[in-house]
């Protein structure tokens, strides 16, 4: 492959023309190809991405009267930190982020325990019809949230669920992609340390706390960080089972906020609000983002 | 030192503990096998219980609700039978509902598709930066539709939206895209692709990246032009992808509701069969029993579009 030299962005000024191109990796016409071929796509993509987040987060520093203004400009004047306050004041945003918060990290822990627990006992625990009860979470993890959600509103409201975080964090308790993956993980474990663990006389609690475990963290990150942005994002759910402020997520408060300002003025406080909730999640998928998106594209190259 | 010893004795002890249970080597199989059934049962029981309540009864629970006429929150409810359907799928509802979700489907796959196929292009190519690029084109995808929505329906505001603002510089009015049912449908198909592409470009740079590079190679050095390689060796080879992305993109865009609820809330021309459902029973008309219909209905596309996924899958699209 000719194009496995690193391409360098300081070219030889004194290449000319004549010098036939697939001879020489710096020349200029080599180089016109690598920025118009290799980087312009990339840099359209990238700002295609990031100005929509940025002029969010731009706005939510502008005052009123940047913003309803014809006279548009891409940077606030100075920063404005009413927004934020307005937004805390005239929803509930403090317990909308901390409501996300306990949802988040209660469901998730529950979520990334019921699944180690499920996986570990698919695959090293014996039990007859344990092929039945893979092809049951497999369909499972095929059938979607959106069309069971009045059969589990009139359930979870009839046990007195509604307006109740744990009304939130229930019926999503059950985890059918994190039992699948961790099983599909599990089943690469080398036997042999298990039956030795046997041998020496580890029980199954021990066998999984100190051995499959620690060495399957990278695919419990997986799924715990899979878990945490679709907690903290879930929105049909607790948009649902709440109508009341107190136990309201932060995407379902962000709605209310939207209610409450109807004109252009408001926009500065939604897109402070906006950042409080998209901020966090961006913050994780920036730091963790290869077990992310590992996790979310499972299944595509096994086809 | 004592620990070692400690260590020693328990080991001694324990040796002829399971000695002499050995002869009944039989029973105490079957009492393994049992000890071994229960430590199942705790552990996957609490998983698999919560699967089942709420996953699988609700799509039966869906399914009897469907034949009933009952307002949400009453106490009562007479079964209809298949009145609810009928009443769906006689009424100009249906037509409007169902056109709306191919048209929403159809759009949205085939946009994140292209799109996603031509980033996944410009992503594999060699230059530095393309991993930075390649985590922030997939971003937004993770990001939460309801802060998502907010600010595309800041860009989209008539009077104070960027874009409005750019179609003043080319001296054009802004259309009133949340109130016209037909561009409140572009508008959330808009952002519907922007946030999902990159899931699009991940799963295709994924696929790129795998093709057998001595024959793409090969071809190379036959003289075949980059354009030629891609269309008559990459698409070919790359058509389980395809395939996998297809399905997934149609099953997601058939359950689209975060984007939809927040910036078009009263529906209008983004009525899909999700939200036509949603509005039916939660809403202003609590009509619980016609909405279970609607749900059912688009749980049997779902299944339909999961059978036939599942019936390609087994017979292998694939050219390796």
């Amino acid at each position: 492959m000719s194009t496995l030299v690193p391409v360098d962005l300081q070219p030889e000024v004194s290449t000319s023309d004549a010098v036939p191109p697939r001879e020489r990796a710096f020349s200029l016409s080599n180089l016109v190809r690598t920025v118009v071929a290799g980087y312009l796509p990339l840099t359209i993509a990238v700002l295609v991405v990031f100005l929509p987040l940025l002029w969010m987060v731009l706005s939510s520093f502008k005052q009123p009267g940047e913003i309803v203004t014809l006279d548009l400009r891409m940077l606030p004047a100075d920063l404005y930190p009413e927004n934020y306050r307005t937004a805390m004041t005239t929803v509930p945003f403090g317990q909308f982020f901390l409501n996300s918060t306990i949802v988040t990290i209660v469901g998730s822990a529950i979520k990334v325990i019921l699944a180690i627990f499920t996986a570990y006992a698919l695959v090293f625990v014996r039990f007859p019809f344990k092929n039945v009860i893979f092809v049951l979470i497999l369909v499972a993890l095929m059938v979607p949230a959106q069309v069971s959600i009045l059969p589990n509103y009139v359930l979870i409201a009839g046990m007195g669920g509604k307006n109740t975080l744990w009304g939130i964090i229930l019926p999503g308790l059950g985890t059918a992609f994190g039992t699948f993956l961790l099983r599909q993980h599990f089943l690469t474990l080398p036997g042999s340390i298990l039956e030795s663990a046997e041998i020496d006389g580890a029980g199954h609690w021990r066998r999984i706390w100190q051995i499959v475990v620690p060495v399957s963290v990278p695919s419990i990150a997986t799924v715990a960080l899979v878990t945490v942005v679709s907690e903290w994002n879930d929105y049909i759910w607790p948009l649902i089972i709440t109508d009341k402020p107190d136990s309201m997520t932060l995407p379902v408060g962000l709605t209310l906020l939207q209610n409450s300002e109807g004109n252009g003025a408001g926009w500065g406080i939604m897109m402070a609000g906006a950042v409080l909730v998209i901020i966090p999640i961006l913050v994780i998928f920036a730091m963790l983002q290869r077990y992310i998106v590992a996790g979310l594209t499972q299944g595509s190259v096994t086809g | 030192m004592t620990q070692q010893l400690a260590d020693q004795q328990a080991r001694i002890q324990a040796v002829p503990a399971s000695g002499t249970h050995a002869p009944a080597s039989r029973k105490r199989w079957s009492g393994r096998a049992r000890r071994d059934f229960f430590i199942f049962l705790a552990l996957a029981l609490p998983n698999l219980l919560l699967i089942a309540v709420f996953t699988y009864l609700p799509l039966i629970n869906n399914i009897y609700y469907s034949t009933l006429d009952w307002t949400l929150g009453s106490a009562t409810a007479t079964v209809v039978g298949l009145e609810n359907y009928i009443t769906f799928f006689t009424s100009a509802d249906a037509v409007k509902v169902l056109g709306t979700t191919a048209a929403f489907t159809a759009v949205t796959v085939g946009g994140s598709m292209a799109l996603g196929l031509l980033v996944a292009l410009a992503l594999n190519s060699k230059v530095r930066g393309t991993t930075f690029a390649r985590s922030a084109v997939f971003a937004p995808y993770v990001l939460s539709g309801v802060g998502v929505g907010l600010v595309w329906l800041f860009i989209f505001d008539p009077g104070y939206g960027v874009l409005a603002w750019i179609l003043r510089g080319l001296g054009q009015q802004s259309p009133q895209w949340v109130n016209d049912p037909q561009l409140s449908l572009v508008m959330v198909i808009v952002v519907y692709v922007w946030k999902n592409l990159g899931y699009c470009a991940v799963v295709f740079l994924a696929g790129l990246q795998s093709l057998p590079q001595d024959v793409m190679e090969a071809a190379s050095l036959d003289g075949a032009s980059s354009f030629r390689r891609f269309l008559s060796m990459a698409m070919p080879l790359l058509s389980p992808t395809t395939f996998f992305l297809l399905i997934t993109t149609m099953l997601s865009s058939l359950q689209a509701f975060d984007l939809i609820r927040i910036m078009t809330p009263l529906g209008n021309g983004t009525s899909t069969l999700i939200y036509e459902a949603y509005l039916q029973a939660f809403g202003a008309y609590n009509r619980a029993g016609y909405s279970a219909a609607i749900s059912v209905v688009l749980f049997a596309i779902l299944l339909i579009i999961t059978v036939v996924q599942l019936r390609f899958v087994e017979r292998k699209v694939h050219y390796s």
